[in-house]
Order: C-alpha cells, then structure tokens, then sequence
C-alpha cells in the first residue's frame, strides 16, 4: 500500500465519528440523487413509451403543411403578384389517392400503415347524446399499427369485419350509457346519416378521456355514413424505430405531399418540458451532494489544522508538498469512495422501495406503479459526481497541507 | 578527511517591518562521526542554525554542504530527499505521529524511501527498536510511553534510513535527568561505535560534556569552537 495512503487511512480512522459524518453526508446525497433521478427518468422513459405505444408513430393527415402556391406566384417568382377573387377548390376532404398513397408508404422498410377514415359523430341511446370521434379503420391493418386489440376487455377488432354495422367503443363511454356488448345504439355521423350500431368490442387504455370518446367502426361503414366514398384522411403509421419517425415522417410527406407528423413533432412542447424537469431535477439533487461536500470541506480542513505538526513532522522526514497533498486527496477520494459504495446500495434500496409504491394519477382509470428507472448511467453518475465534490472538498485543505513550512511549526511547538 | 557537513557564511534573516537576523554569517565544517554540542543561550540562534544546516530551512545568504553536495541551488523536493536519504531528526518533544504505532512510526520514513519492502522495514524497524532497548513498545502508541522511551522511539525513527547525519534539538530538554542521561548515552554511542555523525543543540552543560566538539553561538555568530581534552 502506499505510504501516503496509508496516512490517509490512518487519519481517517483516527478521527472516527467526524469521517462517519461526512460519510453519511456523501451517503445520503448518492442515495437521493440515485432515488430522485431514477424516479424522475423512469416517469420520463414510462411517459415517451405510453407517447409512443399509444399513440401513431406517424400521423399522414389530409392537411398541408404550408398553403399551396398559387400559379401566377410561380410564374413570377421575382415579380410583386396580386391575386384576388381565389376560391378554394370544392372537392370531397380526404387523402385523394389513398390507395396509391397507402401502398407507396407500406412499401418503405421498418413500417407499418392504416388507413383511417376520422370523422365527428354523436351516439345516441335511451335518450341521451355524446358527442364522439367515428373513426372508420380496416382491422387487420389496424391491429398491426395499434395498441387497441391489446387493450379490448370485450370483444375484438376482428367482430367488425364480420358485422359492418358494429361498433366498437371504450369501457368509460359503456359505462356512461349502460351499453354492454351486444347493445344496439343509434350513431348519426356529422354529415346527418344516422344508423343503429351494435356494440361488439370494448376496450380500456386506462385513459379516461380516450376511452369516453373514441369508436370505431370498419372504414367502408364510416366512408358511407360522412359521405366520403373512396376516402381516407389519416394514415396511422407504425415504424420499428420510433426515434426515426421525425426523419420517415419528412420523407413520406416529401413523397405523398400531405402533412405527416410524427410522435415527436406532435409532442415537442412536452418533450421541451421534460427536458426542463431533469435540469431542475438534476440542479436540486446535485445541491444534496454539494452541502455534503461541504461537510468534507470541514472535516479535512480541521484534520489539516490539527495535524499541521504531523505535516511539518513528515516533511521533516523527507516527505515532499505533494506527498503531503495526496495524503488529503486520498481522505477526500475514500470518502467519496465509500460514500458512492454505500450511497447507491442505499439508493438501490429507496429505488426499490419507489417501485413497490402504487398511484392513481389523474386522467388514470387504474392504479399504477411508481416507474422507476434501472439505467446504469444513473449509477455512474451518482459516483462521479459524488468522487468529484469530494476531490474538489478536499483539494483546498490538501493544498494548504502541501504550504505547511515544517521550521514554522517546529519553532513554535517547541 | 572529507566534512560531511560543511556551512559556508551562512545567513538566516527573517523578513518583517524589522527584520530579525537569526544566523550571522556561520562557517564551519563537521567531520564523519564527530559528536557536535552546538550551546548558547536562549534566542541566540543555536535551532536556525541546526535547522539549515538539516536542510529544514533554506538560508538568506551562504551555503551547505551534505556530504560533499552543494545544495545551494537545490528547490524544496531536492532538499526533502537529501533528508530523507542522509539526515535525521530528534526534537526536543518527541514528535511522533499519535496515530501510529510505534514501529509505525519507524516504518514510515523507510515506506517513503522505498529502498526496502514492507516487511523488511518492519524488520529493521524492529532491529532499531531492538537496540535502542524499546521493542516491547513496538505494538503501542506513543501515549502509552514514558517520555524516555518515546525519545529514544524518536532516535529510532531519526536512524531508520541509515542517515549520515543525526540531528538533535533539545534531545534531553524535556526528560528528567536519568533519561536524558540515557538519550545522551545513546547519541554518543551513535557518533562513536555507528560512525554516525551527531549534531545536537543543548543548553545541558552536561549533555555537553560528553561531546567530542563544542560550538557556542552567541547573536546568530560562532563565539566558541574547542575540541575537549
């Protein structure tokens, strides 16, 4: 072992209840940065899932981005061009071609698409109105870009093909209306058609406001009841890589020359917010970890104080400054040693606690567990941070040991 | 015959608002195994002048040799080598580490030398301890000892990198008469059966007496230099 470590050591140990404090400091700053953290990146990691599970990767509308350009504008590109009187074009919405369109996108890799037929209508039943999203989908593609099959408690996808005039609606809006599978309910799409629909699926997502306004029903069903024969005006695409889906999306609308907006375009204000969280999160529980560091500041600059004749001591014998640094470094790098050790066994131990806590957040039918997120990285840096306050704590001390003149000391002791 | 330790006008002042001129101009040369007494009164200079001449402090002015090396030009690790390779030191208070044993704190200035592994310094530490009559103390720390022995663990620790040099300040100064006859006994049995060369600073006419050589400084400045007998 190392002299200078040894030293170390030996202070350390010679000042028991002191390093234990500082020990502790360092502890319980690793274990709640590691609790926090996890916490905090877990609720982030369950929230971009629940985004990315949920809801389309990628969304083609029949929208367009930006306003079409008028002819004379293109003519004249450099000219100042006034257009007046333009009418916009009468034409049924809806993505004109779909059926090119749809088969162009599935034939790029990594992806899968449906076509979606989206349109407001009112369900009526026993008297009483709700205000509903039809949605027309064909459930075989719908089942391969969705979520909802996963999520049926009553019924299936699959009941639709076989009964075009069924339905399939939320367990919330069922239970507002006393609707069970099998219950006929009377649905008038926005255009005015109106048609009796039997119930033959159910499904929960655990979101509320979903499953009290979303219905579907097959796509040649919803085409005739909006009136858009031959219609489509979503597209919901699934890609094996959802991180891709800003760059897919760019392509696909480059190519169809519809809007297409991905997960993440769509949920960019949410990600700018999470991305704030963690530098709040991360500034509150780096302060943890500071005040520790302060704690070691203390303890290593009263160790300096009251050894300054052992330094002077020691450098009498021949011990150089920087040994004499090292020895203060080293105190500094074993606490923040066994403070990161026994600091994320700790944190392992509140993360764990964490999970094992169940919550009923707003907007949530079900209770769900506290997401609590296992990544390494968060280990490494709960260490790191909490190595790095402690060298800085213990640098100044160890550098004023490095100045100790040994005559100085010497003189005055005797 | 070569000194071994040789000072050439030295000055030592202490800069301030009145700077305070501790050693005045000092030259002298101390051979191989020669038993120094360097006497005077309080505040005349006698420990500034032990201390440069440890390479503990660096002079004003003037120069010194260790063993034939001018360490005029040397910066403070140079210095701190030489020390640990060719000097040792006994205080007038012990000066052990509290929190180390007392074969520890002889290990100590070997483990950072590196010359020997661990347990051969414990073994010479052990071997020091041995002949300086404490090596039923090794396992103790030094609150558990008598002042004697701790002096005497402290000569131990001064001798475990085989110095040229022994350099003592007030060895006895803090010891009744019996111990500090023994530490005296030891000094010069170090100079005159090791061949070690022992510098000590005293104001104890007696510990004095036994030296081969004695210096009086008087003023920071040399006012004495006789060979007894």
């Amino acid at each position: 072992m190392l002299i200078q470590l040894q030293v170390a050591i030996t202070h350390l140990t010679g000042r028991r209840r002191q390093t234990v404090v500082s020990l502790t400091g360092v502890v319980l700053g690793v274990a709640f940065f590691l609790a926090v953290s996890s916490l905090m990146r877990g609720s982030e990691k369950d929230f971009i899932k629940r985004l990315v599970d949920n809801s389309p990767h990628i969304t083609v509308s029949d929208d367009y981005r930006f306003a079409r350009v008028q002819p004379a504008e293109l003519r004249w590109a450099d000219g100042a061009v006034k257009i007046s009187r333009v009418k916009p074009q009468l034409e049924t919405r809806g993505i004109r071609g779909y059926r090119q369109k749809l088969e162009f996108v599935e034939s790029l890799p990594g992806l899968k698409a449906a076509p979606v037929l989206l349109g407001s209508a009112v369900l009526v039943f026993a008297g009483r109105e709700e205000g509903v999203t039809l949605s027309g989908i064909v459930p075989a593609k719908m089942k391969t870009v969705s979520t909802i099959q996963q999520k049926m408690v009553e019924g299936s996808l699959d009941a639709l093909t076989a009964n075009p005039n069924g339905i399939v609606i939320g367990k919330g809006l069922a239970q507002k209306f006393n609707l069970r599978l099998g219950s006929t309910v009377s649905v008038v799409a926005s255009q005015g058609a109106s048609r009796p629909m039997k119930v033959v699926g159910l499904f929960r997502t655990g979101n509320s406001n979903y499953d009290e306004t979303q219905t579907f029903t097959v796509l040649k069903r919803a085409q005739a009841m909006f009136d858009r024969p031959n219609r489509a005006n979503r597209f919901v695409i699934q890609i094996d890589d959802p991180y891709a889906a800003r760059e897919v999306a760019r392509r696909i609308e480059a190519a169809v020359g519809y809007k297409a907006v991905s997960w993440i375009e769509a949920s960019e204000d949410v990600l700018s917010v999470l991305l704030v969280r963690n530098l709040i999160m991360y500034s509150v529980v780096s302060a943890i970890l500071i005040v520790a560091s302060f704690g070691i500041y203390n303890t290593l600059s009263t160790i300096v104080l009251e050894k300054t004749r052992d330094i002077a001591i020691l450098k009498s014998m021949g011990f150089h400054a920087r040994d004499v640094r090292l020895i203060f470094l080293f105190e500094g790098g074993i606490i923040g040693l066994a403070g990161s050790f026994f600091g994320l066994g700790l944190g392992v131990c509140f993360m764990q606690l964490l999970s094992q806590i169940q919550l009923k957040p707003p907007g949530v039918s079900e209770k769900v567990f506290l997401p609590v997120w296992w990544g390494p990285e968060q280990f490494a840096i709960a260490a790191a941070f909490a190595m790095g306050s402690c060298l800085l704590a213990a640098y100044l001390p160890a550098r004023r040991a490095g100045r100790v003149h040994p005559v100085e000391i010497l003189r005055g002791a005797a | 015959m070569t000194a071994v330790l040789r000072a050439e006008n030295l000055v030592r002042v202490l800069p301030g608002e009145v700077p305070v001129t501790l050693v005045d101009g000092v030259s002298l040369a101390i051979d191989p195994g020669e038993f120094i007494c360097i006497m005077g009164p309080s505040g005349s200079g006698k420990s500034s002048l032990l201390y440069l001449l440890g390479l503990l402090d660096v002079p004003t002015s003037g120069r010194v040799w260790v063993d034939g090396e001018d360490t005029s030009s040397y910066g403070e690790d140079l210095l701190a080598n030489r020390r640990l390779e060719k000097l040792g030191f006994v205080f007038q208070f012990h000066f052990l580490l509290a929190e180390f044993s007392v074969l520890d704190n002889i290990v100590l200035p070997m483990r950072r030398l590196g010359r020997l592994d661990a347990a051969s310094a414990q073994a010479r530490g052990m071997e020091l301890l041995a002949r300086l009559g404490v090596a039923e103390q090794s396992a103790k720390h030094p609150h558990q000892l008598s002042g004697g022995q701790r002096q005497r663990v402290a000569i131990a620790r001064a001798l475990a990198n085989d110095p040229l040099i022994v350099l003592a300040d007030e060895p006895t100064g803090n010891l009744d008469s019996k111990s500090g006859g023994t530490v005296r006994q030891i000094l010069q049995d170090l100079a005159h059966q090791m061949g070690k060369t022992v510098v000590a600073v005293t104001h104890d006419a007696s510990f004095a007496a036994a030296a081969d050589r004695r210096i009086g400084i008087v003023d920071g400045k040399i006012n004495a230099d006789w060979r007894p007998g």
